[in-house]
């Protein structure tokens, strides 16, 4: 299972959107719940006439048989307080449907980042323990890094290391839930900051396939990845000429 | 992004958590203390009082919903009469944008949420909606309203407005001959919509969405 946690810049929900648009994944289904503020719009990963007048909600599944992958996208922020029910309600769907692995597509706060972190790569990986047995050796090899934990208490005692993911919403919530719940999960982020986040999806979108392949690696790092319709005007309407 | 020299404000971000929201773990006492909360959240309740209907859940044919003071005044101005249509409920609830009056003789500039029946076909319904339902009562007016009725051949017509500036387009909304309408329309909505569908990439929020 791939999912996008509400994250800074959105890249999560950017990169997770690729993934449907490109690998062409159908909709199977979607979350019926009152902890995301509701919307609805035409499909967003419509090619053609025909196919453009699917309607679709704030937190939809797709499935792709071929390569065993179910995708969750949530379009929507989290009602007032109920961000908690909603990761409750989200790792027992997980463990209810047997699924063997949920990799979280994140992001944090680019600005809070510490001297070392400003340099070198801005991505990171999570892995909890029950993951790290099956795959902690294969993050070695690609050289990754691993998010590193903070000081809980800064300036008072540099001893106790607690993982802190700002701007990662649900982020910390769902990995730490499932490190106590025994599943195997996988959070990729990236540090980012607001703004035009497309690059920043094509970079963690391409951080995954670096381990995952689910496409052939190109030389030209976004061009394998297909741009979903929906992400036009991602700014706004055209500018009235009468404005120059 | 500045407002003064030297000062910083913060960007909001949209990850949309509260840093301290985050950052506390929740101890067991916490939990209790957030469930107490939750419960005596009774100042979010949403309330639907149903008056003249002999069984619930009731039969109903056509939902007509009106969202907003605009379309709410579309219905009050070319469909709602007192001859044919008789008051039949009422959603009463507050929020930080306002509160429902209690009574059914509203004025156009009140928040209220009624809804009315044909009286000449009792399976015909319509709701004007021209209060603001809160984000976290979009659900419980949802359930409410449509958990008292039988669904089985209902057909449900959604009117809101939207500002044009909010609409997407590859022109300027300056050029755009407004106003203008867009639909959306589920898979089971077989006859024909009488404007164009809504392109991508514009959604819909709130309660019509939910």
């Amino acid at each position: 299972l791939f999912q996008p946690a509400v994250s800074v810049g959105n890249v999560g929900q950017l990169a997770i959107d690729l993934v449907i648009s490109t690998l062409d994944m159908t909709k199977v289904g979607y979350f019926y719940t009152d902890c995301l503020v509701p919307m609805v719009g035409n499909n967003p990963y419509a090619t053609a006439e025909e196919n453009s007048t699917e309607l679709s909600i704030n937190a939809e599944v797709y499935s792709l048989p071929s390569k065993k992958l179910v995708v969750l996208q949530i379009r929507s922020p989290f009602i007032k307080n109920k961000y908690r029910p909603f990761c409750e309600a989200l790792l027992s769907w997980v463990k209810g449907s047997r699924c063997a692995r949920v990799v979280v597509l994140s992001s944090s706060h680019a600005y809070q980042r510490d001297d070392e972190q400003l340099l070198g790569t801005p991505l990171r990986y999570l892995l909890t323990p029950d993951l790290e047995k099956a795959v902690g050796g294969l993050m070695q090899e690609l050289n990754w890094k691993e998010m590193e934990k903070v000081a809980a208490y800064p300036g008072i005692s540099e001893t106790d290391k607690v993982l802190h993911i700002p701007g990662g919403g649900i982020t910390k919530l769902l990995f730490t839930e499932s490190c106590s719940k025994g599943i195997q999960m996988a959070v990729l982020l990236k540090f980012c900051s607001e703004g035009d986040n497309i690059p920043d999806a094509f970079v963690l979108v391409n951080y995954l396939n670096e381990w995952l392949q689910l496409v052939k690696s190109e030389v030209n790092s976004s061009s394998q990845w297909k741009i979903p319709s929906s992400w036009r005007l991602l700014f706004g309407s055209g500018l009235p000429p009468a404005l120059f | 992004m500045a407002t003064f020299f030297g000062e910083v404000v913060v960007a909001p971000s949209r990850a949309g958590l509260d840093e301290e929201e985050e950052e506390r773990e929740e101890t067991p006492e916490d939990r209790e203390i957030r469930r107490e909360l939750e419960k005596k959240r009774s100042g979010r309740e949403v309330d639907v009082l149903w008056s003249g209907l002999a069984q619930r859940p009731f039969v109903c044919s056509r939902f007509v919903v009106a969202i907003g003071r605009n379309a709410a005044a579309f219905l009050s101005s070319f469909i709602l009469d007192s001859v044919c249509w008789e008051v039949v409920g009422v959603v009463k609830l507050w929020n930080e944008w306002c509160r429902t009056s209690s009574t059914t003789n509203v004025l156009p500039t009140d928040s209220f949420c009624l809804f009315y029946r044909l009286i000449s076909d009792p399976t015909v319904l319509l709701c004007q909606c021209s209060c603001y339902v809160a984000e976290d009562q979009q659900f419980q007016w949802l359930e409410k309203v449509f958990g008292s009725m039988q669904k089985e051949g209902l057909q449900v017509t959604i009117l809101s407005t939207c500002p044009v500036a909010d609409y997407k387009t590859q022109e300027s909304t300056l050029t755009l001959a407004s106003p203008f309408l867009k639909a959306l329309k589920t898979k089971e909505f077989q006859e024909r919509v009488c404007c164009p569908l809504l392109e991508q990439p514009n959604i819909v929020r709130d309660l019509p969405a939910a």
